[in-house]
């Protein structure tokens, strides 16, 4: 298996999909009908032969340089990149999904493709359609198609993102279209679409003062219509907020029975609460202010408003992320990726036994560390680490021995078995007894030495003699 | 004996039925592969043109505009390439799902990388086009910049070919410890040369046709050239490149291990080569016309023939090589799940 016992594997996944959504929401989906706005207005003015005109069109085209720039690097890369490191960490998840979703990513794809030659076509000929009245609408009307084809690429994705959390009735029949049309799909498109609206408002609004001359006239007027344009969807991100966050409890938590399993889900939903009230304050005190005092309108203001309304999408995020588990497929998929169905079969012969990649089959008195080292990289190392973030060692120190005093065994192994129920975003311990107690071992033994481990990557992998065939030539 | 036999894993399939039948995907895998090496060619062979254009522009101006060019079709080139990608890694991700997962298990730190790296070199490449005259007096630093993403789009196909030659190879996944081992299996080498060769060869033709098209402002912008010159050196470069194969082709065909070779594979890779014969036959009237162009689209029609030969080789030697294993673990997942 793939792992980074520094960072963590769940690390990777979530920097690289975090800077993806950001530049997706704010610099795309947002962000070209801002851009296409812009350019409208300036050629609304140019039919009239009023002069403002090249300045709104210039402006937009001073937008749209960074937007090309930024999604057509970091941004597609990250989103291969989602593809590549979902591939590392999880793969049968994603490829179960895959199998899912194929169509409806194959679709995505198409619309995908569109959208990078839209983007292309758009910016490389913006300076072309300068030439006359008639290549302007044109091009303005490339940019309308350009802002559609990037909604419809979020608008696809947040199906499978939905699906991760709720699986809905794919569970019984299967097919695509339960799984798309899942029960999270609206509520969480109801959300991204003003969020990320709000979001092209604050990174145009932060661009517009880098690239605007102080106090002039023309300055004011721009921050006054994309001040206005986040007051509009300002109200919508907090109606679609308010309802996704009453709306998920009541369709997630229906298998938290246990208190402190919803006292933990209520801890991380409310973060989410509070970003999203802090957005709205903040959002609608400076769009108040930049109408009332534009002069006095500053690029660090901004930078502040753009990192709250930042702040609260990555929030969105990994509150997306923490509510799903125990689950990375709801009701199919633990975590750790192991299926639901197969758990039985686990906890009956054991894990190591089934594992491809596995020094023992079979935990002895002699291999019992190292076979509790494969235990930890089958059942745990997904989420956890030995030494680095999210330790698994911490985790036990901070139960068991918080002045750290050598940790209890006997409390270790009457813990692991029932964890999921102290624990409710935990999945199952998969292992027989042995397991645990090999599991319980490792982890005592890395108690004062912390070493990291390493993955496949680094050292290769042991190949068990029970999962392999020799190769006949 | 079982210490000296090599000793594959059989891993189980995923219990989930492929979204469609088998040879859809094998099919749309080889067109959208082949329409995105037809990219990923461009954009490496544009950026090394570019690079041998601006050193030669050092002292002669011309080749400067020549390099200026070049870069104004790299920016659309590279994102092609990119987006064109996730069709077949989305569907390689489908067919091979435990050839290719674990191939990237085993090289994990390289693949991952190419994700910064080929981010990093995209916004150099804008860099350096975005800031060409803000260069104009430090032209060397300017073709160093350049060099760095060069240096970059080398890099990276070699961690592709590394990992997509070790999914071919399960037998090999318990002996690889990382990238660097698994670069020197077999015929990684080989490949890379002859992708590389292959890859200066279609941006050979893509400079005849793109410098030759009617609608293109030649003597506007690339004053003291004439469009026979620059289709002539295109033209060039396709057929010295292509006449190298002569080396990498056998040696990749060689190195490749023995039980993938069947007479079906090389009915495929003769037809290839016969094609390429006759499209090298007519490089070499074109080099040798006062007006090259006239057999351009038979020329770029014999060359993607060629190139589709070489895409259903390589599919039927991975097929090939990989088919007693696929079975192992098709009747492993039955047993483990039974349907």
């Amino acid at each position: 298996m793939f792992h980074m016992d520094f960072f963590g594997d769940r690390m990777l996944i979530a920097v690289i999909a975090i800077v993806h959504v950001i530049i997706n929401h704010a610099l795309a989906v947002g962000f070209l009908p801002i851009v296409t706005l812009m350019e409208y207005r300036g050629y609304k003015l140019k039919k009239l032969g009023d002069a403002e005109s090249e300045k709104w069109d210039e402006l937009g085209y001073k937008l749209m340089f960074f937007a090309f720039v930024i999604t057509t690097s970091i941004g597609a890369l990250t989103g291969v990149g989602i593809w590549f490191s979902t591939a590392l960490v999880s793969p049968a998840s994603i490829g179960s999904l895959i199998r899912v979703f194929f169509s409806a990513w194959f679709f995505e794809w198409v619309i995908f493709m569109l959208e990078v030659i839209f983007i292309m076509i758009y910016f490389l000929t913006w300076k072309k359609s300068r030439v006359d009245i008639k290549s302007k609408r044109n091009h303005v009307r490339v940019g309308a198609v350009l802002s559609g084809f990037s909604w419809l690429t979020m608008a696809i994705i947040v199906g499978i993102l939905g699906f991760m959390m709720d699986t809905g009735s794919w569970t019984q029949n299967k097919t695509l279209l339960d799984g798309f049309f899942n029960p999270i799909y609206l509520v969480q498109l109801a959300f991204r679409t003003p969020m990320a609206f709000v979001m092209g408002g604050a990174v145009a609004l932060f661009l517009t003062l880098y690239h605007l001359k102080k106090h002039t006239e023309f300055r004011t007027k721009v921050l006054r219509n994309l001040n206005l344009w986040m007051f509009l969807w300002t109200p919508h991100v907090f109606a679609a907020g308010i309802y996704y966050y009453y709306k998920i409890p009541e369709l997630m938590l229906g298998n938290i029975t246990v208190a402190i399993g919803t006292q933990a889900f209520q801890n991380w939903y409310d973060s989410f609460l509070y970003s999203l009230l802090a957005l709205i304050i903040v959002s609608m005190l400076v769009n108040i202010w930049t109408v009332l005092k534009p002069k006095w309108t500053s690029k660090y203001l901004m930078l502040f408003t753009l990192f709250i309304v930042l702040f609260t999408m990555g929030t969105f995020e990994r509150v997306r992320e923490f509510i799903r588990k125990p689950y990375v497929l709801e009701e199919y998929m633990y975590s750790n990726q192991l299926r639901v169905e197969d758990y039985s079969k686990y906890k009956q012969d054991g894990i190591l036994v089934h594992a491809v990649y596995a020094k023992y089959s079979v935990v002895t008195d002699l291999n019992k560390i190292e076979a509790g080292k494969d235990v930890f990289m089958i059942a745990c190392s997904r989420c956890h680490t030995v030494a680095g973030v999210n330790s698994v060692v911490n985790k036990f120190e901070n139960l068991f021995s918080p002045n750290g005093e050598p940790l209890d065994k006997t409390k270790m192994q009457q813990y692991i078995p029932v964890m999921e129920k102290a624990r409710y975003f935990m999945p199952p311990f998969p292992g027989n007894n042995a397991e645990a107690d090999a599991l319980v071992d490792f982890i005592i033994s890395e108690q004062y030495s912390r070493n990291y481990i390493n993955g496949a990557q680094s050292t290769g992998v042991d190949i068990s003699k029970q999962q392999s065939e020799v190769l006949k030539n | 004996m079982y210490l000296f036999a090599q000793v594959q894993p059989v891993p189980r399939d995923i219990p989930l039925p492929l979204p469609m039948p088998e040879w859809i995907l094998i099919l749309l895998l080889i067109i959208s592969f082949l329409l995105h090496i037809l990219f990923i060619n461009l954009m490496i062979g544009g950026t090394a043109l570019e690079i041998i254009a601006q050193v030669l522009g050092l002292k002669d101006k011309k080749y400067d505009a020549l390099a200026r060019e070049i870069a104004s079709t790299i920016t659309v080139n590279k994102s092609l390439a990119v987006v064109l990608g996730v069709a077949p890694l989305l569907i390689i991700n489908t067919l091979y799902t435990i050839y290719f997962y674990s191939a990237n298990a085993l090289t994990g730190w390289a693949f991952i990388s190419v994700i910064p790296l080929v981010a990093t070199a995209f916004l150099i490449l804008y860099y350096h086009k975005y800031n060409w005259d803000n260069f104009e007096n430090k032209k060397k630093l300017h073709i160093a910049i350049l060099s760095t993403a060069f240096l970059i789009f080398m890099f990276v196909p070699l961690i592709f070919l590394s990992n997509i030659n070790l999914m071919l190879f399960p037998d090999k996944w318990g002996e690889v410890s990382g990238f660097i081992s698994s670069v020197f299996l077999w015929n990684v080498i080989p490949r890379y040369f002859h992708f590389l060769a292959g890859t200066m060869a279609v941006t050979g033709l893509f400079i005849v046709w793109y410098f030759g098209r009617k609608k293109y402002p030649f003597e506007e912008r690339l004053h003291g050239f004439t469009r026979e010159e620059i289709k002539r050196k295109g033209y060039q470069i396709t057929f010295w490149v292509t006449v190298s194969q002569i080396v990498w082709g056998p040696l990749l065909f060689f190195t490749l291990p023995w039980r993938g070779v069947t007479w079906e594979l090389a009915y495929i890779i003769i037809a290839g080569i016969i094609f390429a014969l006759a499209a090298l036959h007519f490089i070499y009237k074109e080099i040798k016309s006062v007006n090259p162009g006239r057999y351009l689209l038979l020329i770029i029609i014999l060359i993607t023939i060629t190139v589709s030969c070489m895409g259903f080789g390589r599919q039927t030697y991975r097929e090939n090589v990989i088919a007693p294993h696929k079975v192992m673990i098709k009747e492993k997942t039955q047993q483990y799940y039974p349907m």
